[in-house]
């Protein structure tokens, strides 16, 4: 009577491993196929472009010949942006988390607010991008200078930073509010002197995230006017400016082969400064965590 | 189960009716919105004494403790009526100042809660926000001692508060609320996550600091508060799941001949 009672189970039994072992099976091929797409975008690119790439490319100015033809303005373009964005969209982004996480409630006022950034941040680039040329270039005359590029840039990263900044400060355990509050400390000291620290992880690593998001971004900064090709690297905020992924489509869009090469070689530059970007996103998280766990 | 407690010299109950009351609660009802937590609580905390708040869960016996140091303010639904008397003030009136209630009024929670940082920066960061102009050094020696915590941290004050044991951790918690120099410490089931060993210290603890300071505590543990405290207060859930009051008196009258029937079945075990 038992033994069957173990046999009947037993085939119920094989069938859930086996379901278990095709579903592992559809999980390899997922995560294999996305890699795959990686590789074979990157190994086609270093194909094309590794070949152009060496020091005089990085550090010489566009030219009409393929062979003279480099990237200098273009990166130097990207960093003013990427940093100037970052300095905008740091503090604005973080204070309106903290706002709205610890003092602004939990009223009609705050989710109005929690659902128009939840779709801000889904709003097209271009979109922005107009809003920038509107606002920034136009109204505030500051015309299509580095200082409009990032202020259009911190518009668009904003909503993902303040999402994400409030996720981090959500994740740290009322516990720890507590224990401030009990010995007599203010809303602000225990969340300037517990939350954020132990928030920052987070609110970095969505940070970096967010702003290497942006670095490949195109749409909103062609519409505030960026060049696609100027001959001197920009040396203030007022200053004009084009960035790598306007220069690698400026290439592109051009007939002869050869610029297609330097195109691919310029994918690799934009490449690589964002892994270095999402490598600092992880060496902050870690440096930041090191002292907390509970 | 016998739950009659060890006698000791200290519950004296000439000692306890002499005795100041240093907060008492007037009258007070709790709300969450509209739900009614706790109904009608009288209670005198006498200066210097333990008193203990028992009851079975649901009884709001965390909800009344929160009530004495406005922690319940940080709940955006709830709501005090009545009056909580602090040496004759009352902390709910107009213009009371919820920070400076809980720096007098200190808190030490269920789970021990050290902030993410060194042993010393735990005892020594209230003290610093609320102004500690002195020695530092000295304050932070003097809590570490008071909560019977030095000898076994002097060593590594620069490691962090998480590295230690969850009864150090609680003794700990107990550090920096001293180290703010409270006059009534509230306890909220502090042992609850500890080993028996740790318990015990942590009530040999209480013991000692009960000579400075007033100790309000809220335990699960009937055993604990027949050890520990000189005051017992037994409440259950009553009419619509609000917390009542029961019975208030010195703990060996409470343990030994309640007067409330529904005392007695709960500390011999019949109901709870």
């Amino acid at each position: 009577m038992r033994a069957a009672v173990v046999r009947a189970s037993d085939r119920q039994l094989r069938r859930r491993k086996l379901v278990g072992t095709i579903a592992l099976g559809v999980f390899i091929v997922a995560t294999l196929s996305a890699l795959g797409v990686l590789a074979i975008l990157v190994g086609d690119t270093l194909r094309d472009g590794a070949s152009w790439l060496d020091w005089s490319f990085i550090k010489d100015l566009p030219s009409r010949r393929p062979e003279r033809a480099g990237i200098w303005p273009a990166l130097v373009g990207t960093v003013w942006i990427m940093v100037l964005t970052a300095a905008f969209t740091f503090p604005i982004g973080v204070g309106a988390a903290i706002y709205l996480e610890e003092f602004g409630g939990t009223g009609r006022l705050s989710r109005i607010i929690e659902i128009n950034i939840s779709n801000l941040a889904g709003v097209p680039s271009i979109v922005y991008g107009l809003l920038g040329l509107a606002v920034f270039v136009e109204l505030a005359s500051m015309g299509p200078s580095v200082l409009a590029g990032a202020l259009t840039m911190t518009l668009l990263v904003l909503p993902v930073v303040i999402i994400a900044s409030r996720e981090a400060i959500r994740a740290v355990p009322d516990s720890l509010r507590q224990a401030s509050l009990g010995i007599g400390a203010t809303r602000l000291q225990t969340v300037w002197s517990h939350v954020l620290p132990a928030a920052m992880p987070g609110i970095l690593t969505g940070t970096i995230l967010a702003l290497s998001r942006a670095i490949g971004e195109t749409a909103p900064l062609i519409v505030v006017g960026a060049a696609t090709y100027i001959t001197f690297t920009p040396e203030g905020p007022t200053d004009r400016f084009t960035v790598l992924p306007m220069q690698i489509f400026d290439w592109i869009s051009r007939p002869q082969a050869d610029f297609h090469a330097i195109a691919a070689a310029g994918i690799l530059v934009l490449l690589a400064l964002l892994l270095t970007m999402n490598l600092a996103a992880i060496l902050l998280r870690n440096y930041f965590r090191k002292n907390q766990n509970w | 189960m016998s739950v009659v407690p060890q006698l000791t010299s200290h519950n004296l109950d000439a000692d306890l009716a002499s005795a100041n009351t240093i907060i008492e609660a007037a009258g007070v009802n709790i709300y969450y919105g509209d739900f009614l937590a706790f109904r009608d609580a009288n209670l005198r905390v006498p200066e210097h004494k333990i008193t203990s708040l028992i009851g079975p869960s649901g009884s709001g016996k965390s909800t009344l403790l929160r009530a004495f140091n406005r922690m319940n303010d940080l709940v955006p639904s709830a709501r005090v009526e009545g009056k909580i008397l602090f040496h004759g003030e009352n902390l709910y009136d107009q213009g009371i100042d919820p920070v400076a209630v809980r720096r007098l009024i200190g808190m030490v929670f269920q789970k021990p809660n050290p902030f993410p940082k060194t042993i010393y920066d735990n005892v020594a960061w209230g003290a610093k926000i609320n102004g500690y102009k002195g020695n530092m050094d000295e304050l932070v020696e003097r809590s570490l001692r008071s909560a019977a915590l030095w000898d076994e941290v002097k060593d590594k004050l620069k490691s962090s508060g998480l590295s230690l044991s969850g009864g150090q951790q609680q003794r700990l918690c107990i550090a920096r609320c001293i180290a703010v120099q409270p006059e009534v410490i509230l306890m909220d089931e502090p042992c609850s996550a500890l080993d028996p060993i740790a318990t015990l210290r942590i009530e040999d603890l209480m013991r000692e600091l009960s000579e400075n300071y007033t100790i309000l505590i809220v335990t699960h543990n009937m055993q604990q508060a027949a050890r520990v405290s000189d005051m017992t207060a037994f409440m259950t859930m009553g009419e619509g799941r609000a917390g009542e009051m029961v019975e208030i008196g010195p703990t060996r009258e409470l343990f030994t001949s309640p007067k409330n029937p529904r005392t007695e079945d709960y500390i011999t075990g019949r109901v709870g």
